[in-house]
């Protein structure tokens, strides 16, 4: 069975909370906030005011170039505020704040169940309703998917990747996606493809979802669908898009500025394919998704398809509410996710699952002293030696970390969460990418051709 | 709000495994050799190695306490590995003060100056090995005969490698499985060539080492000795009774699997432990072939020991994504 | 004897060889450097801490030779004296400033900033500033992991673990602008040392919003704007929603000082203007409010609040 080359860990998977908990509607919030930067790039520019009324799919704010995204009103009421509102970090950011008043939806968008298979659309007219929908790498990633469609002159793709890895422990709702949604993905697949212009699809799926596999095999060839099926071994990160690239195609995507273009290959998340579908059969724009809720002591986990936007207190309340002292509640999943100090935040493009971890487990281990033991090395997916860059980091030797690679790390989290002396080795290491990859944008602002 | 909420960057989760975890570990890997040491030496075994233990640990926890005035770290089981690998390599008769020298060497000087655990750049059970051969050469080498049966006929106390550099014996007639399975004088721990394999088993099947080191001394000490066997004999079947005789004998196997592998003094990335494990494989045969010690593996280790900074240095991974321009 | 002579001849050789390659090299490799770069050096205090803007006192040194115009340049540590020397020694005309001092403008003490989690990674100012808001609702606030503490190489700043605040030991501050540097939240400044290490300041750099500010933090400026109105020398901008004092224009009026509805105006080294005694309903609370001695303005301030917080519980 297939795997990524180099390194990688095997955090237990705690999947089996919520992953046979079927897809749930959560019912309508009552109000929801809506971040303007839900996406890599620039953010959104806000096309509504206080007082203006909105439907359910509307756009209410307009992507800021090419590098950015559309976002829609997932509810229909009326703008209360667009105001700084402080995110699930406590940081304040722009965000709308929308009141519901019942559920009105846009008129074009396509509400039944039907499913439909036929699309005659040509790959720009495609990308250009992907780019309407406000569609972005749901994965977590949140880089916007026209972008990626979008073929740099002088590259080829060859292949299209579909990731349904989620190697990331605890969360399921890329699986119930797969399992409950299998021929409305493989119909994105097809419109995918035509975007494209590709032939060769396959869809990654870790060998811990055996019952998602069966069923995309199954589906596709009832169906007749010209797309592969790919079991890949249980692995951490292997659903970071240049190991699931190098474990399915067996290359390598170049250091940075290398892109997986580069080597003929496109990679899509399993919901985003499945948004990609709804957006072009249903003109259904990006207003909803499905969030696992779990932890090993939350009394309820659960998937919740829920619209953007909702508190991620309502769902936190669905699972049962946290539990007594302790806690960490975390948007995403243990290994990349990102602490919040503010559950009220919202679900944004980008929350593939909440997990809430409580007592002990909600603190790091002690720290003790570094016995060299090379297991971080032997961790890293990117061939790195985070023992050094986390140390050159923290003792701000710029220009050393930068010819040790530090701009390759991916923060998947491998080196600390195997160090058996307990180092926080990413923390580092994450202060000092950021500060590396600052210089190298100044000094590429410095030596750019002046006019 | 009844909760607190905890903030911490990802990642949220630990491996289970702790420095303590390894340190167990690796004493269990070394259950089998000691079963074995104690079966060919009897309770001196375990008199050496409880004393090594012993002493190790005390030094460590009162350097700490009273010298340094900080947290002691004896809980990380540390020290008690240095002490049964110091113990593994010395007679089994050894008088109980040389083990606590030994003792105070290893842990005193080649740990505890440097900053304790995770700073020195040598092995500490080694270095404290070699202070004791060189300070105490006759102790250090007389070993008593097993009790159990010989490697070899009638040739008594003299270790296989101390017999050939005397020229004492041929390797053709040793009994090579009797020296596999741990019939032989030597260091306690050294002898049992079987047992080391198997702990050495066991530390690769929890990941506890890796297979590099080991594969890459044992390697080159065979290759070594193969072409030693063709320079001295042509095509004979010298060809692999000599590279069989020197990964047995002496302290290869100890070396190799328990010792050469330290974390601490060992390279950081897998080339970089091949080149370090083929530099102890051939400075420990150009010692056993030229040198005047009948074992070098010791010394070879510390050798590397000192290399391995620079290895780390220069000696990088190969970063993901570069392909070889041919 | 044979032995003997063979060594000797040997060793000798190649001494007399390595010398003669050595010699070689150093000729090739010589670099010719200016001797008054190590006269200069040794006029600076040698501290190294890069406050100048060079990577250390040798830098410095360089530069200071080998420009002709060192208006530039500035060695904070040894202040106008080291200046004056090294000036005199080159012939060239030393740079004038007038000192400074490192202040850490954030009031946001323990009872007035109220912990809403708890921070568990690393202990790096740095490192939780990039992350997310910190213990506090305080975007803009002190984080109090000593990432400065690290910075400062004269022991002159500490974070007092009562407040959870950096402190600056005035005096042994040099100015050398290593913490400002640090600071991720940018809430140290270099400000005019006035003697008597006299200061007022504006405790604060919160650029929310002064309802959101309040929230967070009872000692946050709300940006209201009343010290500006009250200075007679113009030195008080609001921008942001954040006053700011400009020590240059600044003569010490204290007037600003009791204008502020939060406290977050520090005064130090210096009694506090009388209260106008505006209304007699006032009076009563006047002297509570005022402090004894001069120098413990703030902690008394800190105690008044606490009390009037255990009231309203």
């Amino acid at each position: 069975m297939k795997t990524f080359p180099i390194g990688g860990v095997h955090p237990s998977d705690n999947k089996k909370w919520s992953c046979n908990k079927p897809i749930e509607v959560l019912e309508l919030p009552d109000i929801v906030n809506i971040p303007l930067a839900q996406h890599i790039g620039a953010p959104a520019t806000a096309k509504v005011a206080k007082g203006d009324k909105v439907l359910t799919g509307q756009l209410i704010a307009e992507a800021t170039g090419f590098m950015s995204a559309n976002i829609h009103s997932p509810i229909s009421g009326t703008v209360t505020a667009v105001d700084m509102q402080p995110n699930g970090q406590g940081l304040r950011q722009m965000m709308i704040t929308i009141k519901r008043e019942g559920d009105e939806w846009m008129p074009e968008i396509d509400r039944t169940a039907e499913i439909k298979r036929q699309c005659n659309l040509d790959s720009a007219a495609i990308i250009a309703k992907i780019k309407d929908a406000g569609i972005v790498g749901m994965g977590g990633a949140t880089f916007p998917t026209h972008v990626k469609l979008s073929i740099p002159a002088g590259c080829n793709a060859e292949y299209l990747i579909i990731n349904g890895v989620e190697c990331e422990p605890y969360l399921t709702s890329d699986h119930r996606t797969m399992l409950e949604r299998g021929e409305e993905l493989l119909i994105g697949v097809e419109i995918l493809k035509k975007a494209l212009n590709v032939d060769k699809a396959v869809i990654g799926v870790e060998n811990n979802k055996p019952d998602a596999i069966a069923s995309l095999r199954k589906i596709a060839k009832e169906k007749n669908f010209a797309v592969t099926i790919e079991p890949l071994k249980v692995q951490y990160p292997q659903g970071g898009e240049k190991q699931l690239i190098a474990a399915i195609t067996g290359r390598e995507v170049p250091p940075p500025p290398g892109l997986p273009i580069h080597v003929g290959a496109v990679v899509c998340n399993a919901s985003t394919t499945v948004a990609v579908y709804e957006a072009v059969q249903k003109n259904k724009p990006l207003i909803e998704r499905v969030v696992t809720i779990t932890g090993k002591e939350m009394k309820e986990p659960r998937n919740l398809l829920t619209r953007m936007g909702t508190p991620i207190s309502t769902l936190v309340e669905m699972a049962g509410g946290l539990p007594e002292g302790d806690v960490k509640v975390v948007n995403g999943g243990p290994m990349m996710g990102r602490a919040m100090v503010n559950i009220d935040s919202p679900v944004t493009k980008g929350c593939s699952g909440v997990s809430v971890y409580s007592g002990k487990e909600a603190h790091r281990v002690e720290p003790s002293a570094c016995i060299k033991c090379a297991k971080c090395v032997a961790a890293c997916p990117m061939a790195l030696e985070p023992y050094l860059i986390s140390k050159l980091a923290k003792k701000q030797m710029w220009e050393r970390l930068e010819e040790e690679h530090i701009t390759d790390c991916i923060e998947c989290g491998c080196c600390q969460f195997t160090c058996p002396a307990g180092i926080a080795l990413l923390d580092y290491v994450r202060l000092g990418k950021q500060t590396v990859m600052g210089i190298i944008r100044a000094r590429a602002a410095a030596n750019a051709p002046k006019k | 709000m009844a909760n607190k909420f905890i903030v911490a960057t990802a990642p949220h989760m630990h491996s289970p495994e702790s420095t303590k975890s390894l340190m167990r570990d690796v004493l269990i890997a070394l259950v089998p050799a000691f079963i074995v040491s104690a079966y060919v030496y009897g309770l001196d075994a375990l008199r050496v190695t409880a004393i090594a233990v012993v002493s190790c640990v005390l030094v460590e926890y009162l350097i700490q306490k009273f010298l340094l005035k900080g947290a002691t770290t004896i809980g990380n089981l540390s020290a008690v590995v240095t002490g049964v690998l110091l113990a593994f390599n010395m007679p089994a008769n050894i008088a109980w003060w040389i083990v606590v020298v030994g003792s105070i060497v290893a842990i005193g000087v080649a740990k505890m100056t440097f900053g304790g655990l995770g700073r020195n750049p040598f092995n500490p059970a080694l270095v404290g090995r070699v202070f004791l051969l060189i300070a105490y050469p006759a102790q250090m080498t007389s070993f008593p005969q097993p009790a159990v049966g010989e490697y070899v006929d009638a040739l008594a106390g003299a270790t296989p490698l101390a017999a050939l550099k005397a020229q004492a014996v041929a390797v053709g007639d040793v009994n090579l499985l009797n020296m596999f399975a741990g019939v032989m004088p030597g260091s306690m721990g050294e002898i049992a060539a079987a047992a080391l394999l198997a702990g050495g088993l066991y530390m690769l099947w929890r990941r506890v080492i890796t297979w590099h080191i080991p594969v890459a001394v044992l390697g080159s000490m065979a290759a070594f000795a193969f072409v030693v066997a063709l320079a001295q004999g042509g095509v004979s079947s010298l060809m692999y009774e000599l590279p069989a005789f020197h990964l047995l004998a002496g302290g290869a196997m100890l070396g190799a699997i328990f010792m050469a592998t330290d974390y601490v003094t060992s390279p950081m990335n897998p080339k970089g432990m091949i080149i370090y494990g083929i530099g102890i494989g051939l400075i420990t045969m150009v010692i056993r072939q030229w040198g005047a010690y009948p074992e070098g593996m010791s010394f070879a280790i510390l050798i590397m020991n000192a290399v391995a900074p620079l290895i780390n240095k220069y000696v990088k991974p190969k970063r993901f994504g570069v392909i070889k321009n041919k | 004897m044979t032995v003997l002579v063979s060594t000797i001849l040997t060793l000798s050789g190649l001494g007399i060889l390595s010398a003669v390659i050595l010699y070689f090299v150093a000729q090739k490799f010589k670099v010719e450097e200016d001797p008054r770069i190590d006269e200069v050096e040794k006029m600076l205090p040698g501290a190294n801490c890069g406050g100048c803007g060079f990577a250390g006192c040798r830098g410095m040194a360089d530069a200071l030779v080998k420009q002709d115009d060192i208006s530039s340049l500035y060695c904070p540590v040894g202040g106008a004296e080291a200046m004056k020397s090294v000036a005199s020694y080159l012939g060239k005309v030393a740079p004038e400033k007038e000192p400074t001092v490192a202040t850490v403008r954030c009031g946001g003490v323990c009872s007035k900033r109220p912990h809403t989690n708890e921070y568990n990674g690393s202990k790096s100012c740095a490192v939780a500033a990039s992350f997310y808001v910190g213990e506090t609702a305080c975007a803009y606030g002190c984080l109090g992991y000593g990432d400065c503490v690290e910075a400062c190489a004269f022991d002159a700043i500490k974070v007092n673990p009562e407040t959870g605040i950096a402190e600056v030991d005035a005096d042994k501050c040099t100015a050398c602008g290593a913490c400002v540097k640090a600071c991720p939240k940018h809430i140290i400044e270099l400000r005019k040392k006035w003697p008597k290490n006299r200061a007022v300041y504006v405790s604060c750099v919160s650029k929310d919003k002064g309802a959101v500010t309040m929230k967070a933090c009872k000692a946050g400026c709300i940006g209201c704007g009343k010290c500006a109105k009250v200075c007679a020398f113009g030195a008080i901008t609001v921008e942001n929603g954040v006053a700011y004092i400009d020590s240059q224009k600044c003569k010490l009026c204290r007037k600003c000082v009791n204008e502020c509805p939060t406290g977050a105006i520090v005064l130090k080294g210096m009694d506090p203007l009388p209260k106008e005694p505006k209304a007699p309903a006032a009076k009563p609370a006047a002297p509570a409010a005022k402090p004894a001695e001069p120098k413990k303005v703030e902690p008394k301030a800190a105690e008044v609040n606490n009390e009037s917080d255990n009231k309203q519980k």
